[in-house]
C-alpha cells in the first residue's frame, strides 16, 4: 500500500468529520432523532402527517450548504469522474440497498457507531467491504470503467 | 416558524457544511480513499473518527434523555439482531458507493452545488428508494 500524501487532507477532514459530528450530535439532543441520509429521504417517500416537515427541513439544509458556503468562498472541488449511465446505475443500487440495509454511511457509519450498536458495526464492516472490493475491481481488474 | 423545522434545518446545513469541508461531498476524494491498491488517501478515515468523537459524547447524553431539549420524544433505533436484510443491504450499499463515490449525503450536498450528474444519481437513488417501498409493500409481512 502507497499512501497518497498529496491528496491527503489530515486536518481539514479530521474538522469536517467533527461538523458532521456535531450536528448529528445537535439533531439527536434537540429533535431527538438519528441524522442518517438514507432514511430521511426514504420516508418523504411514503408521507404520513406530521413525519414530512422536519424531513424537508434538514434535506432543505444539506442542499442548501454550498449556497451558505458561496456567500464566502468558493467551492471546494466537486470532481465526478463517473459516466450518466454509472451515475444512474449506482443510485438505483444506493436507493434500495440503504433501505434494505436500514441506513448509509451517516445513519450506521456516524450515528450508529457513535450509539456503539452492533447492528451499525457490521453494517459499517459491510459496505466498507465491498467498497473496497467494487473499487478494486473497476480499478485494477477492468481498468477503470 | 417551528423550532423544531428550525433545528433540523440548521442540523441539515452544518452536516452539508461538515461534508464540504471535510473533503467527502467531492467523489473522487471518497473513491481516492476506497480504492486500497492505487495511491491511497486516507483522509476519509479521520472524517468519520472526528464525527464519532463528537458523536460519541452526544450519543451518550442523548441515550439518558426521555424527551429532547425541545420536547420531543427521542426516537433512538432499539433493534440489536443482525438479520439478512441488514448485512446483504449494507454489501449493495457498498457495490453502489464504490461505483460512483457518492452516498446519499454527499449527492445532496452536491446537488445543491449545481452538479447536474449530482441530480442524475439523487434522482436514480430516489428511483431506487420506491422500488424498496414497492417490494415491500408485495411481499407479506
Amino acid at each position: 500500500m502507497t499512501i497518497d500524501w498529496q491528496a491527503f487532507t489530515p486536518w481539514t477532514s479530521l474538522l469536517g468529520g467533527a461538523l458532521i459530528g456535531l450536528a448529528a450530535a445537535a439533531f439527536v439532543l434537540l429533535n431527538g432523532r438519528i441524522a442518517g441520509i438514507s432514511g430521511i429521504v426514504g420516508g418523504l417517500l411514503t408521507p404520513k402527517k406530521g413525519d414530512t416537515g422536519w424531513r424537508l427541513a434538514f434535506v432543505g439544509g444539506m442542499v442548501a450548504a454550498p449556497l451558505l458556503w458561496l456567500l464566502v468562498s468558493s467551492l471546494p472541488v466537486i470532481q465526478i469522474d463517473a459516466s450518466f449511465p454509472m451515475l444512474v446505475i449506482a443510485g438505483l443500487v444506493v436507493g434500495v440497498s440503504t433501505r434494505f440495509g436500514a441506513g448509509c454511511t451517516s445513519g450506521h457509519g456516524v450515528c450508529g457507531i457513535s450509539r456503539l450498536s452492533p447492528r451499525s458495526l457490521i453494517a459499517t464492516g459491510a459496505f466498507m467491504l465491498s467498497g473496497f472490493a467494487t473499487v478494486f475491481i473497476i480499478r485494477h481488474l477492468l481498468g477503470g470503467l | 416558524m417551528n423550532k423544531s423545522l428550525l433545528s433540523a434545518f440548521i442540523a441539515g446545513l452544518i452536516f452539508g457544511i461538515g461534508l464540504l469541508v471535510s473533503g467527502m461531498a467531492n467523489p473522487e476524494k471518497v473513491l481516492g480513499f476506497l480504492d486500497l491498491a492505487g495511491p491511497w488517501d486516507p483522509s476519509l478515515a479521520l472524517v468519520m473518527g472526528g464525527a464519532v468523537a463528537v458523536g460519541l459524547i452526544a450519543f451518550n447524553l442523548a441515550g439518558k434523555r426521555q424527551t429532547s431539549l425541545l420536547g420531543d420524544v427521542m426516537r433512538l433505533p432499539t433493534r440489536r439482531d443482525i438479520d439478512k436484510p441488514l448485512v446483504l443491504g449494507s454489501l449493495g450499499f457498498g457495490i453502489g458507493w464504490g461505483l460512483a463515490g457518492f452516498c446519499p449525503g454527499p449527492a445532496l450536498v452536491a446537488l445543491g452545488a449545481g452538479e447536474l450528474k449530482a441530480l442524475v444519481f439523487t434522482v436514480a437513488m430516489l428511483l431506487g428508494m420506491a422500488i424498496y417501498e414497492l417490494l415491500q409493500r408485495q411481499r407479506p409481512v
